[in-house]
């Protein structure tokens, strides 16, 4: 489904992401972990399209198309689907508005009937219960007064309603109690099937519990520095990054050419 | 060579005249309007030398001689009802370039309220006191020379009252329709609305035109409110592209009044509003607040006083400004507390969305306080949209074209959704958007 092949990314002039390959299939969950300012969350935002993030070398292949000629929209549309770790307040657009028009504008990309705000009533009051939403939450306006919990529920609402192939979510369990994180990452495990695919960064194994990956990739500076299944993020959170990526500088990595 | 200059008030005062002899009245009605035209002579059209006109220039439309004609239209029930909504479909309140108009009115649901002929109503024994009490109190004609001229032309115009104790369920509309034929005219709408003791009621206002001539609407609506009176305000304003409209909106507020006022401003090539409240009896609150959406070659001003000359009054101030093209807005926002106005709590804020690097806004909120134990604020900004906004819808799949409209509705969304009137809701949302020439049709 994602081919990431040698993948340079800079911002404001400064490289983040060094050379970074990744391959996932459909059905499959990874998890993308790494210290501070290793470049995990520069990868979820290139992947969605941010205009701050240069892409400098590299290809993103997407189902084989060129997904970094693709505009973020069109991504979207295409079925990436990027929870945000900040979600963006938009004010005087209700939630149920918003979501419709995201949801009929993928409607209309692959020719299907759009649903009038009645028809999309039903359709979200179903969607809300994968993350146990309140009506009230779709009167007010996107993100606008919601807690941080709230706002981490409500992206997942989204790709609840958007029904992506590929969801990438980026940090979504900072800043969530308990409570939270479990109706957060319950509503991911209701959405993952055998036809689409998730990548999970994020800083803590904490939400590993909760959605179990298929592989887990250390990212540090830049490159994935180390590979394995899910018991590589319990080391993790027992021994912390610093021996990988202490072991990753006096080993071939600092040393690697850029290509 | 001695060149006579043809002045405009040469003109004025011929119509004046011609006014007069048509529609004589009682001697305090003809004083007024001889004062009036006499002030109007002195003042003439302001100029921007006046720094409360600095940056709206009238002088074109001064050369222009917008004679203050009333052109008799021929209008039919079903072109005025055309106007109304469905909330006011028996309650509306029907005037044809300044001239009130009962035959085209639909008034089954006004119950105790009253509406009639202005004119009419100064020589109503019923009502000319109340009238006369009341009229050209605090629109003030001294220094105003465009309300000096309103003032002088009284001939018709409308008077309502809301009695005592009655509370209006109906919102009354108010539609002002300009359908000149020719070009080159000036309506001068006039309106006294008193709200007496504990009444409350919903009142929209909106100004419209048939046909794409140009004139020059000069309107004046005085707003008095008894003790504890209520009152929802809704001025809209949608005249035809090639108008100019200047209008003035002035509301004194009794003991424990409330007035709660919303400008909406889409229409006009140049625009004005002058708002007005004067809290000069404790306890009273008000919100003044108002949209202008400003498309190419539009002009839109308004200017807005808010004065608390005694303690206890709450104000509260949000106008909102979407410009777009080159077009050009103007706000400038005075909160007065006077000396003595202690207890005074009063906000006021301007946005300003900038769709178009030609666009321009002048802000200036003032504040000037004259009490030491008040909670004032007060501020102003001007931003473009949001770029992480945009980035978040195109996240989601919106293109960037339709998440800018969306943006922009939300941002105007804050004044609309105030209103309590759904079918004026809606019809706003639209017009805001397809004024900006963007598509999206938003719902839910």
């Amino acid at each position: 489904m994602l081919e990431i092949r040698n993948l340079h990314a800079a911002i404001d002039g400064n490289e983040i992401l060094k050379g970074l390959d990744l391959t996932i299939k459909k059905g499959e969950v990874h998890a993308i972990m790494g210290p501070n300012g290793s470049g995990k969350s520069t990868l979820a935002k290139v992947l969605a399209g941010h205009p701050d993030y240069e892409v400098t070398a590299g290809e993103v292949l997407y189902e084989g198309r060129n997904l970094l000629d693709m505009a973020p929209d069109e991504r979207a549309r295409e079925g990436v689907f990027m929870a945000f770790q900040y979600p963006i307040e938009i004010p005087g657009v209700s939630n149920a508005q918003f979501l419709r028009l995201a949801y009929n504008e993928k409607q209309k990309h692959f020719g299907r009937d759009e649903l009038d705000p009645l028809e999309f009533k039903d359709l979200l009051k179903e969607r809300a219960k994968v993350v146990e939403m309140d009506a009230s939450f779709m009167t007010r306006s996107v993100n606008e007064g919601f807690s941080g919990g709230e706002k981490k529920r409500n992206e997942i609402l989204q790709m609840a309603v958007l029904e992506p192939k590929l969801a990438v979510l980026d940090e979504t369990d900072s800043g969530l109690d308990i409570d939270a994180l479990r109706v957060v990452a319950g509503g991911v495990n209701q959405l993952q099937g055998p036809e689409n695919a998730i990548i999970v960064v994020t800083h803590y194994q904490r939400l590993l519990n909760y959605i179990v990956p298929d592989f887990v990739h250390v990212l540090a500076n830049g490159r994935i520095v180390r590979e394995g299944g899910k018991e590589l993020a319990l080391e993790l959170e027992e021994k912390g990054y610093d021996w990988i990526v202490k072991a990753d500088l006096q080993g071939s990595g600092a040393a690697a050419p850029a290509n | 060579m001695v060149t006579e200059l043809a002045k405009p008030q040469n003109n004025y005062q011929s119509a004046f005249q011609s006014m007069r002899k048509a529609k004589p009245s009682v001697a305090w009605v003809e004083l007024v309007r001889e004062s009036a035209m006499d002030r109007f002579e002195v003042l003439g059209y302001p100029t921007v030398k006046d720094e409360e006109w600095k940056y709206t220039n009238l002088a074109s439309a001064a050369k222009e001689n917008f004679l203050p004609l009333a052109v008799r239209a021929d209008l039919t029930v079903e072109d005025a009802n055309r106007f109304s909504y469905p909330e006011t479909a028996a309650s509306h309140v029907v005037l044809v370039n300044g001239e009130f108009r009962p035959e085209l009115s639909q008034t089954n649901d006004l119950g105790d309220v009253v509406v009639l002929d202005l004119f009419n109503a100064t020589t109503d024994a019923r009502y000319s006191k109340i009238v006369r009490d009341d009229l050209a109190r605090s629109a003030t004609y001294h220094d105003q020379g465009l309300t000096a001229l309103n003032t002088a032309f009284l001939q018709s115009g409308l008077f309502v009252l809301i009695p005592k104790n009655v509370a209006l369920k109906t919102p009354l509309q108010i539609t002002y329709i300009t359908d000149t034929g020719a070009s080159s005219q000036m309506t001068l709408p006039r309106v006294l609305v008193v709200a007496e003791e504990n009444s409350s009621a919903k009142l929209i206002e909106s100004f419209v035109a048939r046909g794409e001539q140009s004139y020059f609407t000069n309107s004046v609506v005085e707003v008095v409110l008894k003790d504890g009176a209520r009152l929802q305000h809704v001025r809209l304003q949608r005249e035809g592209r090639n108008a100019i409209h200047v209008g003035t909106t002035s509301a004194e507020l009794g003991r424990g009044s409330s007035y709660n006022s919303t400008a909406i401003n889409l229409g006009a090539k140049l625009a004005r509003h002058d708002v007005s409240v004067v809290m000069d009896h404790e306890g009273s609150e008000c919100w003044v607040d108002g949209l202008y959406v400003v498309g190419p070659d539009q002009h839109s001003d308004t200017h807005s006083l808010i004065d608390h000359k005694v303690p206890y009054c709450n104000s509260h101030q949000l106008y909102k400004g979407i410009l777009d093209g080159n077009g050009r807005a103007v706000f400038n926002g005075k909160v007065f507390v006077r000396e003595g106005a202690q207890k005074t709590d009063a906000l006021q804020t301007n946005k300003n969305l900038l769709l178009s690097p030609q666009a321009r806004v002048d802000t200036k909120p003032q504040l000037e306080i004259y009490a030491d134990d008040v909670k004032c604020a007060h501020g102003a900004a001007v931003g473009q949209l949001d770029q992480d906004e945009l980035f978040y819808l195109q996240a989601r799949g919106i293109n960037p074209d339709l998440g800018k409209s969306l943006l922009t509705y939300g941002f105007a969304e804050e004044v609309i959704g105030k209103i309590e009137i759904e079918s004026i809701r809606k019809e706003l949302d639209e017009a805001v958007m397809n004024q900006l020439h963007a598509r999206l049709e938003v719902q839910g």
